[in-house]
């Protein structure tokens, strides 16, 4: 099922198709949003913490509703309110080299700092800095308690360093759950943990796990059904956010399974804006965030061509599980660890060399294309050689453009045309060449 | 084993092949770290840590397993967790592992005994670095800067006996010459703990008017605080002494808002210094995320700071002189008249 949605006043005025899932995200989203701004009124306390090691099952066990200042910056990048916040941030003294979500986040504080249904956000009663695979949210967090003057709450992951989670990790990380994360939350929330609570939600977990990894596998048909890129990001979206080990993400996750097998059984492509997508020409694994202040635009430079990513790593930064990891709810403090240190930015660099070769085989696509992000070191430090490697690997072509998360400055359109547009003739000559062999 | 301080490859290496695996707007340290390892400068090392300082780094120790297999090649993560019962038994364990791939490398055990004997002669090096910048700080126009950096900078490829006479004998050098003193202001320099600026910036800001009278450039050589003690377990000594006696840099978490910033303060004091300099390399992210945090704190304090960026390479000093002059200047024409 698909429906029309028209754009509001500003965008582009063609009308956007949106599948039934997409619309139920949207909805789920909203929904966070409207009682993340009502927190003052209903006195639900809200805890501030990030994508990469989100902890949302620990979160809900102490009756927090969670906000994630990462997500908030996509949502001003979607609404191309970002480039203002970032020159807001800069106008107060932070670096143009720096991390452009922390500077839109920054600006929007600046700016009234509203959410994306116009509310004002609550003010943070816990800012839970678990963060994973990336220096940088140490900084932002430091930056937001500068501002918010609340309780902040340090949960370390060790890198994966040499590509193995070693008991000495676990250790660590258990022992900050148990004795530095666990009794700060009860303090904040005024309420008691219940490690049964926490293995309900975790049970819960897995059953979205399962579903999104079955929707994620789904690219390997022909064609796929799903762009896991671009559609992935709608779908990783409640999993990702605040909706792991909820019912909600249960029922989404079953929903988007069903929707997909559909479109499998009818041998149909991702949707994308503008509605079914073409003849799938080109199969492609894509390394490294999008860019949202012109997603769009981004998507359709593939779709028109008939380019569909059947594998992403961006899809892969809220939680690695097509390689194997669900929640354990035996084991509910060291799953939380586990979970973690396996997040996609926080394996090594040979291992995300690997995983990147092991899509372009088991998903048979054409090549490998690089979006280097120029605001996140965490991501784009070594992607050159991490194409070279891959081209070397697979025998498979790859490609590399830049952009920005959310700063609109660094997106130029012709350029990531052109380099798109060669990169397609570039995996056509290679066909040729294959056949005349 | 001789410890070898990488810091990147400085103004006079021309990097070409470096620039190849790096985008533009990544710093300029790894870049020339590669260098120095393709074009066989670093072919006779054995093993290679990384320090756990920022993303970039972090991602390059996976570059160099990929690039150099043959050699030893650690990610060495600190905990950022203070506590001796959570962070410190996590970091014993670390120095564990470490010092057993360390044994397998030289091919034969380190024991305690050599570990508490190396770390009497670290010990013995950072008292003479923290007697030599306290020189500098008491006399700068008696140890300028640029020859302070110099020769902590050799200790970086010295075994640490060789550096600590080295350090001996400048300061006794240092104390025995007469040398002109000029009405210079008195700075601290900070920002710079990782890529290192060029000798020219440094003599530079000298030369506009600022003495530098504290930094943290070459840290690792004032990483620790105190004295390790040399009569226990090394490992347990060490990892103390890191989570309780280590200077506050952008790379380690600060758990405490009321101390965000305050090790600047003191060592404003400490140095008697009339202001800051943030000079960061560009695109360190570590450096430019803290930079406003440590701003807000000095302005608080009442006292004043100028900020710029540079990269090991840079070439053109005319434009930091004159902002380092104009600072300088400030100083002295209107520090007091609040």
């Amino acid at each position: 099922m698909t429906t029309k949605i028209v754009t509001p006043k500003g965008a582009p005025a063609k009308a956007v198709v949106k599948d039934a899932s997409m619309l139920k995200q949207k909805d789920m989203m909203a929904a966070h949003y409207d009682r993340l701004t009502s927190a003052p009124e209903t006195g639900e306390k809200v805890a501030s913490t990030f994508v990469p090691g989100n902890l949302n099952e620990l979160i809900m066990c102490f009756d927090l509703v969670n906000n994630l200042p990462e997500v908030n910056a996509i949502q001003n990048g979607l609404r191309r309110t970002s480039g203002s916040f970032v020159l807001e941030a800069e106008k107060i003294g932070h670096s143009e080299d720096v991390c452009t979500y922390v500077k839109s986040d920054i600006g929007m504080m600046s700016k009234g700092n509203l959410a994306p249904n116009g509310k004002k956000f609550p003010d943070p009663d816990v800012l839970l800095l678990s963060y994973t695979g990336c220096f940088t949210f140490m900084k932002w967090f430091e930056l937001l308690r500068e501002q918010y003057k609340c309780e902040t709450i340090m949960l370390h992951t060790p890198y994966m360093g040499d590509g193995k989670i070693t008991p000495n990790m676990i250790q660590y990380m258990v022992k900050q759950l148990k004795e530095e994360v666990i009794p700060k939350l009860e303090r904040v929330s005024g309420v008691k943990f219940d490690i049964d609570r926490l293995r309900q939600y975790l049970k819960q977990s897995v059953k979205a796990e399962n579903d999104l990894v079955w929707v994620l596998q789904s690219a390997k048909n022909k064609p796929s059904p799903i762009d896991a890129y671009f559609g992935g990001i709608y779908y990783i979206g409640p999993i990702f956010g605040a909706f792991r080990g909820t019912e909600d993400a249960v029922d989404y996750y079953k929903f988007l399974r069903e929707e997909v097998a559909e479109r499998v059984a009818a041998g149909l492509g991702p949707v994308t804006p503008d509605g079914d997508m073409g003849k799938e020409k080109y199969r492609l694994v894509v390394e490294g965030p999008p860019n949202y202040t012109s997603f769009r635009q981004f998507w359709k430079m593939f779709y028109d061509e008939g380019a569909v990513v059947v594998a992403s790593s961006y899809t892969k930064v809220g939680g690695v599980y097509d390689l194997g990891f669900r929640h354990d709810p035996d084991n509910p403090l060291e799953t939380l660890a586990e979970y973690c240190l396996g997040v996609y930015t926080n394996r090594s660099l040979p291992m995300r060399i690997k995983m990147l070769a092991d899509y372009i085989d088991e998903y048979e696509a054409d090549g490998l294309l690089i979006n280097s992000i120029k605001s996140c070191n965490s991501f784009s430090a070594g992607q050159l050689l991490m194409m070279r490697e891959i081209e070397k690997k697979t025998g498979k072509p790859a490609a590399f453009v830049e952009s920005d998360l959310v700063d609109p400055r660094y997106f130029s359109a012709a350029n990531i045309k052109n380099r798109l547009e060669s990169y397609f003739q570039m995996i056509e000559q290679k066909r040729a060449s294959a056949r005349a062999a | 084993m001789l410890p070898l301080g990488v810091l990147g490859g400085g103004d006079q290496l021309e990097v070409i092949h470096g620039d190849a695996y790096y985008q533009s707007y990544i710093c300029r340290i790894p870049r020339s770290t590669i260098e120095l390892g393709v074009s066989g400068r670093l072919d006779f090392v054995d093993g290679m840590l990384f320090p756990s300082i920022c993303d970039v780094i972090r991602n390059l120790s996976g570059m160099w397993k990929m690039m150099f297999p043959h050699v030893y090649v650690r990610y060495f993560d600190v905990p950022q967790n203070y506590r001796d019962d959570i962070g410190g038994n996590y970091y014993v364990s670390e120095l564990a592992e470490l010092r057993d791939h360390l044994a397998e490398l030289r091919g034969a055990p380190i024991t305690d005994a050599e570990l508490n004997a190396s770390i009497a002669l670290y010990n013995e090096n950072r008292r003479l670095v923290r007697e030599l910048y306290a020189l500098r700080a008491e006399a700068p126009w008696q140890a300028p800067a640029p020859e302070v950096y110099l020769i902590i900078r050799a200790g970086m490829v010295l075994p640490v006996e060789e550096h600590s006479a080295m350090l001996r004998d400048y300061i006794a050098a240092a104390k025995a010459e007469d040398r002109p003193r000029r009405d210079n202001c008195r700075i601290v320099l900070t920002g710079a703990f990782c890529e290192q600026p060029p000798l020219n910036l440094i003599k530079s800001l000298e030369l506009s008017g600022c003495y530098v009278v504290d930094d943290d450039l070459l840290l690792v050589t004032r990483w620790l605080t105190a004295d390790v003690p040399t009569d226990g377990d090394p490992l347990r000594s060490l990892a103390l002494a890191f989570l309780h006696q280590s200077e506050s840099t952008a790379a380690k978490y600060e758990p405490n808002l009321a101390e965000k910033g305050q090790h600047l303060v003191r060592a404003v004091k400490r140095s008697g210094a009339e202001g800051v300099i943030f000079a960061a390399p560009s695109f360190c992210d570590p450096a430019l995320l803290d930079r406003p945090m440590l701003q807000h704190v000095l302005k608080d304090a009442g006292i004043p700071f100028i900020a710029f960026k540079y990269a090991e390479n840079s070439g053109q000093m005319q434009p930091i002189r004159e902002q380092a002059g104009t600072f300088a200047d400030s100083i002295k024409l209107w520090s007091g008249a609040a």
